[in-house]
């Protein structure tokens, strides 16, 4: 059973619609209890940092999925629910994320280097490029495009972490992960087949995992 | 690299789409389900719906149609068409589309771009523009009410009112060019292109594959929508993505 984690932030439908599709149990739920039961988190986010922190923190999510974490069990950010996973986003001031992974959100500058403007946001279809192309999440996939949209990119302290990178004025971290943490900063959900068969692999990884457990 | 989007248009009225595609061996061309996949077939970067019923219950039968219609697609779509409040945003959004454009409403009273924004975030809020060139103007007005009442606005001044608002994408057709079939009107792509940082659709005068090359690599439109031209099979998403290709456009 794969748990999508519901605290008020973002499409729900489309990635519960796209588990459908998949074939695989899930359950749709804010409350601690329920989501305890599962195999395997998936954690989504369309919106602002600040607002989700708030609202994570205020339901006491925030402790909770550091602890699910510290249990070792998988967990996959979508979209902004990938930049929550590390420690901080400048999006309005500072705020701090869950700290799961090393880096923070940044504004994308809208500017190259050489002075030429770029739209913000990074919004549409990109070619991913895999940097662990041995990596669980991303193994027997075929290259492709991927659906972003977001104005806040992450700058992940080490490379370790980043297994797939779009480009737009520089490398986009677009799959990230670590141990049994990840996040695609990319729509799975809304990228067609290639999503649909990353997010196979996160729901292959949970089973296969939970499998190993018992 | 970001690639260059092509949307097509469908109009639903009453829960049917209506001048859909002629041409496939679909069991039902007026399913807006069934198209939606073959487009995605098609390898459509995103779709559009634009609701043109004019009453409450086919209002309300387009919210099942985009609960359906999320529930088999893969790809992003937009709902447009009567969206006059924020409430009509949620019910939309909530039902699974993935953004939501206002137009008339949007120029009726700005503020519910913002609202909308707010609420939803700048991605959910596309502003659909129909602009048509004024010579007394000399420029491009914006017009409402499905292009039969004119504004105050000129067209770059309202995209940057707009975007200041919170729009996170412009959908702009030209009426001029619209149902022309002789190309994008580049002219008026590139105005709204140089005055905003959010993408702007390109829509109104496709008629063959070339027409799709000019716009991206003359006015570097983000995304190009049409209608009749994909629906009457005029030629299909397939061969302009080949075109495009041909002449160094990135797509999907």
């Amino acid at each position: 059973m794969i748990g999508i984690v519901d605290y008020g932030m973002g499409n729900l439908h489309s990635v519960s619609k796209a588990l459908e599709r998949l074939n695989v149990p899930y359950v749709l739920s804010g409350d601690r209890e329920e989501l305890a039961k599962c195999a395997g988190l998936i954690l989504p986010g369309v919106g602002a940092f600040a607002d989700a922190m708030k609202i994570l923190n205020e339901r006491r999510l925030t402790p909770w999925l550091k602890r699910w974490v510290a249990d070792e069990k998988p967990l996959l950010g979508i979209c902004l629910g990938m930049q929550l996973l590390f420690e901080e986003s400048e999006e309005h001031g500072h705020t701090a994320g869950l700290s799961l992974l090393p880096g923070q959100a940044v504004r994308f500058r809208g500017k190259t280097r050489a002075g030429r403007r770029y739209k913000v946001p990074h919004m549409g279809w990109n070619k991913l490029n895999y940097t662990q192309p041995e990596h669980p999440l991303v193994r027997d996939t075929e290259r492709g495009h991927v659906y972003f949209v977001h104005s806040y990119v992450v700058e992940a302290t080490t490379s370790e972490v980043v297994i797939a990178t779009a480009e737009y004025d520089g490398d986009v971290p677009a799959i990230v992960g670590r141990n049994h943490v990840f996040g695609t900063q990319f729509h799975p959900e809304k990228s067609s087949h290639l999503g649909m068969q990353l997010l196979r692999n996160y729901v292959t990884y949970v089973q296969e995992r939970q499998a190993s457990d018992q | 690299m970001l690639t260059k989007r092509l949307i097509p248009c469908l109009d639903v009225k009453d829960g049917r789409v209506v001048k859909g595609v002629q041409f496939v061996d679909l069991r039902d061309a007026g399913d807006p389900v069934e198209l939606a996949a073959f487009y995605d077939e098609q390898s459509a970067d995103e779709l559009v719906f634009l609701d043109i019923s004019a009453s409450h219950e086919g209002r309300k039968t387009m919210v099942d149609v985009v609960r359906e219609v999320a529930g088999t697609l893969a790809i992003p779509f937009t709902v447009g068409g009567g969206i006059n409040s924020v409430d009509d945003m949620r019910v939309i959004l909530r039902a699974g589309a993935d953004k939501v454009s206002l137009n008339t409403a949007a120029v009726l009273r700005p503020a519910l771009i913002r609202e909308g924004a707010n609420f939803f975030g700048s991605q959910c809020i596309v502003v659909a523009i129909d602009a048509k060139w004024d010579e007394g103007l000399s420029s491009w007005r914006v017009y409402t009410h499905g292009g039969r009442k004119p504004t105050e606005w000129e067209v770059t001044d309202w995209v940057k009112e707009a975007v200041g608002q919170g729009a996170g994408e412009i959908l702009l057709t030209s009426m001029d060019q619209d149902g022309a079939k002789t190309g994008f009107d580049i002219a008026l792509t590139r105005a709204v292109n140089s005055v905003v940082t959010v993408p702007v659709i390109a829509s109104g005068g496709a008629g063959k594959r070339e027409d799709f090359a000019d716009v991206f690599l003359q006015a570097d439109a983000d995304a190009a929508l049409a209608a009749s031209v994909f629906h009457y099979k005029e030629t299909s998403v397939a061969e302009v993505k080949e075109t495009l290709r041909e002449k160094g456009v990135n797509v999907r």
